[in-house]
Formats: C-alpha cells, structure tokens, sequence
C-alpha cells in the first residue's frame, strides 16, 4: 500500500504510530486450487438429505424397475442391452435434476455467500459444480449398469452391448444433466428450473408434431430426436450435426447465459 | 488492514453507498454503525467482491478481495448467519468450508470449541439452530482458516448480553494478536460492549468516526432538571447550544459552565454529566435521524 493513499484515507482503530508492521497478504494466484472447488462442491451435494436421497432414490429406482421387469416382463427376450436401456429410462428423467439442485442451492440457500467469498472466482465454482454433477451422475449410472448386469445374470439374456451403444447412453445421459446444471444456472430456483426443463423440450416437441413446417427445425432442435440415434448407438455424420445443434440450443446456451448470469450477480 | 477509498453503490437512480473512505487498521476492532438501510451490508458486499462497485474501491491486507490468494485464509468473513443450508449439521457446514480453505478437521473442532458449541449441538442440522447458535456458527466459519482479518455483518445480533461480551472477548483477543475487525450493527449499545472505534453511516454516508471516547466527548453535556424548559431558556440566554432530548437535553458546553447556570438561577438538577452512554445515543440518534427512514416521514 502506498504512502500516499495511507494519508488520504481517513483512518479508524489502532495507533497511528504502531510499531506492527502492515499485515502482509498471503503470496499466491487468486482465489484456491480448483481440486479444493471440486471437492467441496462434490461434498455439498450429497452432504444434505435432499442430495442424498435424491442420488439413492435414483439407483434404487432403476433397480425396482429391473427387478420388477425380472420378476414379471417378459424375461426371456431380455438382453443386457435391453435391461441397461430400461434402468437408464428412468434416469434421464432424475438425472437433470441432480444438475439442477447443484446449480441453485447457493442461491435458494444463499450459501453463495459463504462460498463465493472462499472462491471469488465464480466461474469455477460453476465449472466444479457442473463437473460434481457429471461425477455424480457416472456413479448412478454405474450402480444401474451393475443392476442391469445382476439382473441379465438372473435372467440368463445375452450380452449384447456394444461400445458404440454404451458410449453413446454415457454421453446421452452426461448432456441431460448438464442441461440441468444449465437450467438451473439460467433460472437460479430449484422449481422453475426442474419444470422448465422437463416441459420445455416437450413442448418444443409436441409444437414441431402439431406444425408440420417445424418438422425440418425439429430434427436439429428437438433433444429427444437428436439424441434418439445416440441411445440405439446409430450415430452417422448427419446424426452428429444435428445432436451439436440441438445440445448448443438446449445446454450451451442456457449454460453461457445461466453462467453469465451467475458471475454478473449480486451475492445477497 | 481494510481500506476503502471513495466506495459508491448506486442502483438506478438510489445511492445506497456514497463515496465512502475509512481505513481499518490492524489491532482494533471497528464498529460499522448505522439504521438499518444505512448501506452497510452492501459496503460490506463491495469489501468482500461480492457486489461489484459502482465507483471507488476496496482494499484488504492492500489487495482487492477478488485478488486474493485462498481468501478464506486471510479474510473470515460472515455477511449473513441465517444464510446456512438448514439441511446441513454445524460441523458439515465447517467441514465442507474446510475442504476448499484447505484446513484439516482438527481445525474444524477447534473453531467449534473456539465459538462454545458443544459437540452435540455440532452435530445437530442448522435448521434446529437458534439466530445465536448461526451466529456462532457463522464466526467459526470466519476463523476457520485462521485469518487476519474479520468481515462480520450484524454479528451479535440475535446473541443474549451474555454472549455479546463474550463475543467482545474473542474479538479483543484476536485484535490484541494482531487482527483487524470491521463489524456492523444498528445498534448502538451492542455495538458500544464490542467495538472500540466506530464508522458511523446514514443513508450511504459516513456521519462520523473515531474512538468511543471521542465520539463521546463530541456528544457535549446531558443535563435534566426539574424545569428542563426553564433551564434551556437560561442556557440559550446564556449563549450555550441547546438541544432538547426525550429524557432531559444535550448541552454543546462543559458540565461546569451547565452547573453553574443553574446554580445561579437555582434550577434544580436531577442529572448533569458529560456525554456518557446515553450522549452516544442521543448523537447516534440525532446524527442519524436526518439520514434514517424517521427521517424521512418527519
């Protein structure tokens, strides 16, 4: 601190003349390491009972519905593949939502003040907390995958998963709940974010069935169309195109603008 | 050290912060005094990097909070006890502030046992705290990372008189080692059991400042008779400032030369002293009420 400012600025508290000398502050890059982020913010969402039932409901409910398709479905025409697709249906629809609790809690708690005065820099704690959501999210997924196998072992089906299939449910899955942590950034509430997420798409949907002039839209905006090819593990060119398009309408940019939204925030 | 130079908040067309400077310097403990609405909290927001100012800045230990390496190490800051998730134990909520401070869970049990909650009470969620438990929780949480300087908005509220002195103790102590404190509060009687010297602020600007002591020694002579009407007339004859309070008046003049009006005029005095407790009060008040939300309807 210079001397100058020192003099210009009305000073309050201590003797003037102290002998301490000027408290110096700590050397370093601004801000904490970005594992210490991701760690904390991993905590935080399982840490409450909100969070952690959410993340047992989910696994115990895929594995309610293997169960219940191998005790009473059709057993004997399941396969692995089969068993994975109906554990992992379910969670397309939770897993957002897993996204979407990360990104509001600061601010329907205002815990945002604690955290973001330990991190000023927020946009990594928006990047820890969506990489927490994706984390979490692999961990179901792997606890359904392990319940599909149990039951396909119980089943006696074939195991007919390839890697293209199982690639393309991992990243079908990992944008969903990255759309979540999206909708949660770009609305900041917990309700709103979990209803427009669920409605908005569906609507769209519902829009470009009723519109036949949308149709040609929907097959690059639509996310249960262009995601459709990545689940069947079918995914060509124009399939890769089209699921950019509709992953940049319906994640990226709610998530630039949800994250833009987050760093230009008052904390109050 | 907190520094802030020329700090202004405006939101459209409402200045809630304007152009405010003070220094806080290590050793003391400062209290930032003013009614509610007066902009403390957002000056305090701005110190901390969590509201951007709209003009002027805020230093601590010489740099901007946004520039700090691991700020939870060198600055405890607590802009709001309430604002924990309730779902979460006292110990969790210090537990998780310790992963990203990078201090170890031995540290969590000392800043437990530094704030007195007891390890039961630890381990109960937040939602079953009282406003004095959050408020411990809350300053535990700022000394976690064994800073050097302490940001606490509205820290004693919500404690019983008891724990308002202890909560000047602990301060004392941490500002006898070398520390800084900038607290605020909207009232002046906790904030008089805690703090040495005061910030005082109305409606986004700074009103006055310095020690207890000469704050108090500004507030003049508090004087009540039998005849306070009478004795006011005497005084104002007398060429002495007057000013007339709910219990008695403020007298811009030594108790002597107040003393020996009435004793020439044979006014009889109930009460005659220099500033004192109820002098701070009535300059809180009086300075304040241009600037408060009183103010306003008058």
């Amino acid at each position: 601190m210079s001397t100058d400012t020192r003099t210009a600025t009305p000073a309050v508290g201590g003797a003037p003349t102290q002998s301490v000398s000027p408290a110096a502050p700590l050397e370093g890059p601004p801000g904490v390491p970005f594992a210490r982020t991701l760690r904390a913010e991993l905590r935080k969402m399982v840490d409450t009972r909100a969070g952690r039932w959410m993340v047992i409901v989910m696994a115990a409910i895929a594995a309610l519905v293997l169960a219940a398709f191998v005790i009473w479905g059709p057993a004997g025409d399941a396969t692995f593949r089969s068993l994975l697709e109906l554990s992992t249906l379910p969670l397309a629809l939770l897993l957002p939502v897993l996204g979407i609790m990360a990104a509001t809690a600061e601010w329907t708690q205002r815990t945002g003040l604690v955290t973001f005065t330990l991190e000023p820099r927020r946009g990594r704690v928006v990047l820890a907390k969506a990489l927490a959501a994706l984390l979490l999210a692999l961990v179901v997924l792997a606890v359904a995958t392990a319940a599909a196998a149990l039951a396909n072992l119980a089943g006696g089906g074939a195991w007919d998963l390839t890697a293209a299939v199982a690639g393309g449910l991992v990243l079908a899955l990992l944008i969903y709940v990255l759309q979540g942590v999206a909708f949660g950034l770009l609305f900041l509430n917990t309700p709103v974010a979990i209803v427009s997420v669920l409605v908005l798409p569906t609507a769209w949907t519902i829009a470009t069935q009723i519109f036949g002039s949308l149709d040609d839209v929907g097959e690059w905006l639509d996310m249960d169309s262009v995601t459709r090819p990545l689940f069947a593990g079918e995914m060509a060119g124009r399939d890769w195109a089209q699921l950019t398009t509709g992953v940049a309408a319906w994640v990226l940019l709610p998530l630039a603008v949800g994250t833009y939204r987050v760093l230009r925030r008052e904390v109050k | 050290m907190i520094t802030v130079e020329n700090l202004t908040k405006r939101y459209g067309g409402f200045t809630a912060v304007d152009d405010i400077s003070f220094e806080v310097r290590p050793g003391s403990v400062v209290g930032f005094l003013g009614p509610n609405g007066a902009g403390k909290s957002t000056a305090m927001r701005m110190m901390t990097g969590l509201t951007p100012a709209t003009s002027g800045r805020a230093t601590i230990l010489g740099q901007p909070y946004r520039e700090l390496h691991n700020p939870g190490r060198q600055v405890g800051v607590m802009l709001d006890a309430s604002a924990q998730h309730p779902g979460r134990t006292g110990r969790e909520v210090l537990r998780v502030a310790a992963v990203s401070v990078g201090v170890g869970k031995a540290r969590v049990e000392e800043a437990l046992a530094l704030v007195g909650l007891t390890d039961e009470e630890a381990g109960r969620r937040v939602r079953n705290y009282s406003l004095g438990m959050r408020q411990r929780l809350g300053i535990a949480a700022a000394l976690l990372g064994e800073p050097q300087v302490l940001v606490l908005d509205e820290p004693a509220n919500g404690l019983d008189p008891q724990g308002i002195h202890w909560m000047r103790g602990l301060l004392r102590r941490f500002a006898d080692g070398g520390g800084t404190v900038l607290l605020s509060s909207h009232l002046l009687h906790e904030v008089q059991i805690v703090a040495d010297d005061l910030v005082m602020i109305g409606r986004g600007r700074i009103v006055a400042m310095g020690s207890k002591e000469e704050l108090l020694s500004r507030g003049g002579t508090t004087v009540h008779s039998t005849d306070d009407a009478r004795l006011a007339g005497l005084l104002e004859a007398a060429g002495v400032p007057v000013t007339r309070t709910g219990s008695g008046l403020v007298v811009d003049a030594e108790p002597g030369v107040v003393g020996k009006v009435a004793a020439e005029e044979r006014v009889v005095l109930l009460e005659l002293r220099s500033g004192g407790s109820e002098g701070l009060e009535e300059m809180f008040l009086g300075l304040t009420a241009a600037t408060s939300r009183e103010g306003d309807a008058a």
